[in-house]
């Protein structure tokens, strides 16, 4: 009774297993799959009674429905092959074999049965070799037979990587499976047409690759096979070739490369020397620099050679004539590949190093031309910059230091020599040097500012040297402050205060230029946080001089030195210690100035509005702005505090100069020169961190919106609608942002009706519309369209000027909103193409300019213009006007 | 196309290896605007410089440089009459057997066909003496037909629009 009860459990089981087997075969479905594998697992059967459930459908005669059951086996035994008995492993690979010789549809299955079956721990010596000859022998057949499937190949290439990395003992087959999948390299394939596998020729060249490269054990064969087809005529088996050898040697130590080095070597020498292709170079280098770092990393025997000083000395040997020949043919070449081998590891990089450096120092000498020096230098740099990827413990032990004197000699003849290019590579070798830790002295360095302070002063004709020499400055002020602060920032303050005395300014264009010179000097070396302490008092104090002074200040001047202040605050950025000063002592300065010239002053009108005028106050604004974006919230709060009350309450304590003759009320509608000053509270305003609380932010909104419609200054009027916009776009949802949004359309409806303030009205309408646009706002899409219908009723008004005004207009929200802008398409490209003909220039560029953002809407809208354009484009072509023809140019091309 | 005769065999070697690297040229800035180009009422003839201006920032087919770059192409070989309606210009390849020496040239006659006005004669050629088959590949850049029927082989015209587009 017990006995019958425990066959029917196990009976059962069994039971299931045939429906599950019957669902996968006939059924076609995926699940039951799954479902065996883990009844496998679970030991609710063998993987012998699934091979008896499968049975019949193995023998049956449509091979649609064996691949199906042996698909199910080899599923099954990718998940459960940890299970299998070495027996069982045995019987099943003989299966397996002979199920190689079956229909091409079962093969893929059957490939990836060997595969399960290759990565159990039962697998038998000697067993794999049999089981990969069986393979490749057939599926070789099949290639041959042009069944041209690759998908076999990858699955029989990753069982021998499967069978290799498991560290299979192959005992005696090592050569012969070699051989099979040898026969591969290097690979051509060419996917048909339209493969339904997707299956690239890389796929199958990488997982060779995989397979030749994944073992030492190979090296004898493999090598050879690659010096072969090195030296083969066909590009691509030279890449495969030099690629291969490349991932060679991530597992190859000296031992395997020992006899074949001087091939090696040879085959890639003659490469680098000969190739026409740049990729063939490429990978020649790289597989140099690769057989260098085994030969570098490789450990040894006690009783073995180290071959890397031997292999060094040949490439030296090969290569060091070259250097010296005077016609300089192949010194690039040559060059290449000492830095290949130098780049691998350290102790190569001392080697070389100490070998080429005296012969290119002495080279240098021997050249007198400035293009020869300049290889020679450039060459050297090479070497150069490669020290810095090794750190020497011992100074003793860096190769630079006792060439360090001949060096510095070298590069400062390179500085003083008439040629400019040569003074570039001069700039970049100092540079390098200078980023040697402990190589230069302090009177080198003396030396190396002096010329870079001279450079920094270079006119017109060698604009892109005096570039580099600042970069070098920036760059190496941040290494060594001290040698800056001492020898440069004072010279460079004394040049500026010349510039201040208005003796000194009687030679005009001359001086103005060093001027300028000195000013982008000293943001240039704002590098270092002490450095920025002493640039930035020196510039606000310039700024000061030149507002007070009582000479003729143009605008460019001032705002010359307010790019020269973004620079430094774009600099401080990095270090938010350095930024929170620049902030600190610079906004409130900045601020101070504006204010005190907005002051009704008799006596000092014309000198003081330099200040006030437009340009100048967009780039105090932009200086403000940068010093602000980066600010941590909780500083942005603090600096907040301050300046907000400056502008609603006229407090001006902050200021460092605070005791003016009248208050400063820029709401009040008096002071229409103070008003003015609103553009800097807007930079400020709008560049907060979004969380920071705004004081009285209601009181400033209301302020801002009754000056935005403003219309005697329309500069000011429009800084205002940009500051309240901002913040609109800054403020949280609810009933206070929907207030202020229907008083902001209530004053433009007002404005537009009025006639004089249309303009104001409409620049505010803008600019809340962009906000909306910005956070999404569902009454974006309602603003734009009111927008839009406005536009596009000023395009037909004959005056040029609101032409002109709509244009600019348009082509910013042709940028920004494509998609509701391309439900007019056919309205703006008449009005833009009429406007392309207009009598007055500048509206001719600013429809052109429109066309060509028309091209930013999605291509389908396009279309049906696109030859119509093309065509009524070619008459701007031939425009009478330079700079009508160029936006012609651009914008007919891109359509 | 296989290389003129063994004039060149001698200088083989370095004029490959001078192509892997080839020398390369600084570019000019823009060009500076004149107060007479802000005058609405002066008419600015088209000249060698506007021309240049046109093909200097052509990418190269083979290098990720331009045409200006590589000196392959330069003011001084641009000859214009705005009031002839002609242009010539001489493009110098960078190695005497380059193989996209017509490609080169067709990009160039191809930038100037959509951006001169129609009335322009344009002449495309090889600065003499620079390229082992000059003849063969001025006369198909010449050839209207020819010319025509390369930009009505999409794979062509897209090689060649790859070459006009901008700098990012």
């Amino acid at each position: 009774m017990a006995a019958a009860t425990a066959l029917e459990e196990a009976a059962a089981p069994v039971g299931a297993l045939c429906g599950l087997v019957q669902d996968f075969v006939m059924g076609q479905q995926e699940g039951p799959a799954d479902q065996v594998a883990a009844d496998v697992k679970s030991g609710g059967y063998t993987v012998l009674q699934v091979v008896e459930a499968l049975g019949s459908s193995l023998e049956n005669p449509e091979p649609r429905t064996r691949a199906r059951g042996i698909q199910l086996l080899s599923q099954v035994l990718l998940q459960c092959h940890s299970l299998l008995l070495e027996k069982e492993v045995v019987h099943l690979i003989l299966f397996y074999e002979n199920r190689l010789k079956d229909h091409h549809l079962v093969i893929p299955s059957v490939l990836q049965g060997l595969r399960a079956l290759s990565m159990s721990v039962a697998l038998p010596p000697g067993l794999a070799v049999s089981v990969l000859k069986a393979i490749f022998q057939e599926i070789h057949v099949q290639v041959m037979d042009g069944e041209k499937d690759p998908r076999n190949l990858l699955v029989a290439f990753r069982i021998v990587h499967d069978l290799i990395s498991k560290d299979y003992s192959l005992g005696p087959f090592v050569e012969e499976l070699f051989e099979v999948t040898s026969c591969y390299f290097p690979i051509d394939f060419t996917p048909p047409p339209n493969d339904p596998y997707g299956i690239q020729r890389d796929d199958l060249i990488l997982s060779l690759r995989a397979v030749l490269a994944s073992t030492p054990r190979f090296a004898e064969f493999l090598l050879p096979l690659l010096i072969e087809k090195v030296d083969s005529e066909i590009l691509s088996a030279k890449l495969d070739s030099l690629q291969t050898l490349n991932a060679c040697c991530a597992v190859y130590g000296q031992k395997e490369l020992k006899d074949f080095l001087p091939s090696l070597w040879a085959s890639i020498r003659r490469e680098v020397f000969q190739t026409a292709s740049e990729r063939v170079e490429a990978e020649g280098l790289a597989a140099l620099h690769s057989l260098t770092a085994c030969l570098s990393c490789s450990v040894l025997r006690a009783d073995a050679e180290d071959l890397l000083d031997s292999f060094l000395s040949t490439i030296l040997q090969d290569c060091r004539h070259h250097l010296c020949e005077p016609d300089m043919k192949l010194v690039w070449p040559s060059a290449k590949l000492l830095q290949a081998a130098a780049g691998a590891s350290a102790r190569a990089c001392e080697h070389i190093t100490r070998n080429v450096l005296p012969l290119l120092l002495e080279q240098f000498h021997k050249h007198s031309q400035s293009n020869q020096r300049r290889t020679i230098l450039e060459m050297l740099l090479g070497f150069l910059k490669l020290q810095q990827k090794w750190n020497y413990e011992e100074k003793d032990e860096r190769p630079l230091t006792s060439f360090k004197d001949q060096l510095c000699s070298l590069v400062f003849m390179a500085l003083t020599d008439p040629s400019t290019q040569l003074q570039l590579v001069g700039i970049r070798t100092l540079t390098v040097l200078g980023s040697q830790p402990d190589l230069l002295s302090s009177g080198d360095l003396e030396l190396a500012v002096g010329h870079l302070y001279r450079l920094s002063f270079l006119e017109e004709d060698s604009q892109s040297c005096r570039v580099a020499a600042l970069e070098a400055s920036g760059t190496l002020t941040t290494l060594y402050p001290g040698a800056f602060s001492s020898h440069l920032l004072p010279k460079l303050a004394k040049e500026l205060h010349k510039g201040e005395s208005d003796v000194a300014r009687e030679d005009g264009l001359m001086k103005s230029s060093r001027h300028f010179y000195c000013l982008q000097a000293l943001s240039a070396i704002s590098t270092h946080p002490s450095i920025v302490r002493e640039t930035l008092p020196v510039l606000l104090q310039h700024l000061c001089q030149a507002n007070k002074g009582n000479m003729v200040t143009e605008p460019s001047e001032i705002t010359a030195i307010c790019q020269s202040l973004q620079q430094v605050a774009e600099k401080c950025q990095q270090d938010p210690e350095s930024y929170w000063y620049f902030h600190e002592t610079a906004v409130p300065c900045l601020f101070g100035l504006a204010v005190q010239a907005s002051m009704p002053e008799k006596e000092s009108s014309v000198l003081r509005r330099v200040l006030l005028e437009d340009e100048v106050l967009a780039a105090l604004a932009s200086v403000i702005g940068t010093a602000t974006t980066h600010l941590s919230p909780e500083l942005a709060a603090q600096s907040v505090m301050c300046i907000v009350p400056l502008f609603l309450d006229g407090n001006t304590s902050f200021l460092p100069e605070n005791s003016f003759p009248s208050r400063f009320q820029p709401f009040q509608s008096c002071s229409s020169t103070q008003r003015r000053l609103v553009a800097l509270l807007t930079a400020f305003v709008c560049s907060l961190p979004r969380n920071v609380e705004i004081p009285q932010l209601n009181r400033l909104m209301r302020e801002l919106l009754e000056q935005s419609c403003c219309h005697s200054c329309p500069f000011s009027s429009t800084a205002a609608a940009k500051c309240f916009a901002g913040l609109l776009n800054k403020h949280p949802p609810g009933q206070q942002l929907d207030e202020f949004l229907q008083l902001a359309m209530d004053t433009v409806e007002t404005g537009l009706a009025s006639g004089s303030s249309r303009n104001q009205a409409f620049a505010l309408l803008l600019w809340v519309t962009k906000a909306l646009v910005l956070r999404y706002h569902p009454l974006s899409t309602c603003l734009t369209t009111r927008l839009l219908s406005l536009l596009l009723e000023a395009l037909s008004c004959p005056d040029s000027v609101v032409q002109l005004s709509t244009l600019s207009c348009l082509q910013p929200l042709l940028l920004e909103a494509p998609q509701i802008m391309s439900l007019h398409v056919d309205t703006l490209v008449t009005k833009f193409l009429t406007l392309s003909s207009s009598p007055s220039m500048a509206v001719r560029i600013a429809a052109l300019q429109c066309m060509h953002a028309l091209t930013r809407l999605p291509t389908p809208v396009l279309l049906p213009y696109k030859s119509q354009v093309i065509r009524a484009l070619a008459k701007p072509l031939d425009d009478k006007k330079r700079l009508v023809r160029k936006e012609a140019v651009s914008a007919r091309g891109e359509w | 196309m296989v290389g003129g005769g063994g004039g060149s065999g001698g200088s083989g070697r370095g004029g490959l290896l001078e192509n892997a690297n080839p020398l390369i040229y600084e570019r000019s800035g823009e060009r500076p605007v004149t107060a007479g180009e802000e005058d609405e009422q002066v008419p600015d003839s088209i000249d060698a410089r506007e021309i240049f201006d046109l093909i200097r920032s052509i990418n190269d087919p083979e290098h990720p440089l331009t045409l200006e770059e590589l000196n392959v192409v330069e003011q001084v070989r641009i000859q214009v009459s705005d009031p002839e309606s002609t242009v010539a210009v001489a493009f110098t390849p960078t190695i005497p057997h380059c193989s996209m020496a017509t490609l080169i040239g067709l990009s160039i006659k191809v930038k100037l066909l959509r951006s001169l006005p129609q009335r322009f004669k344009m002449d495309v050629h090889i600065t003499p003496g620079t390229h082992a088959s000059e003849h063969a590949v001025n006369k198909q850049l010449a050839d209207k037909e020819r010319v025509a029927a390369a930009l009505e082989n999409t794979h062509l015209l897209e090689v060649v629009n790859q070459c006009l587009s901008a700098r990012s």
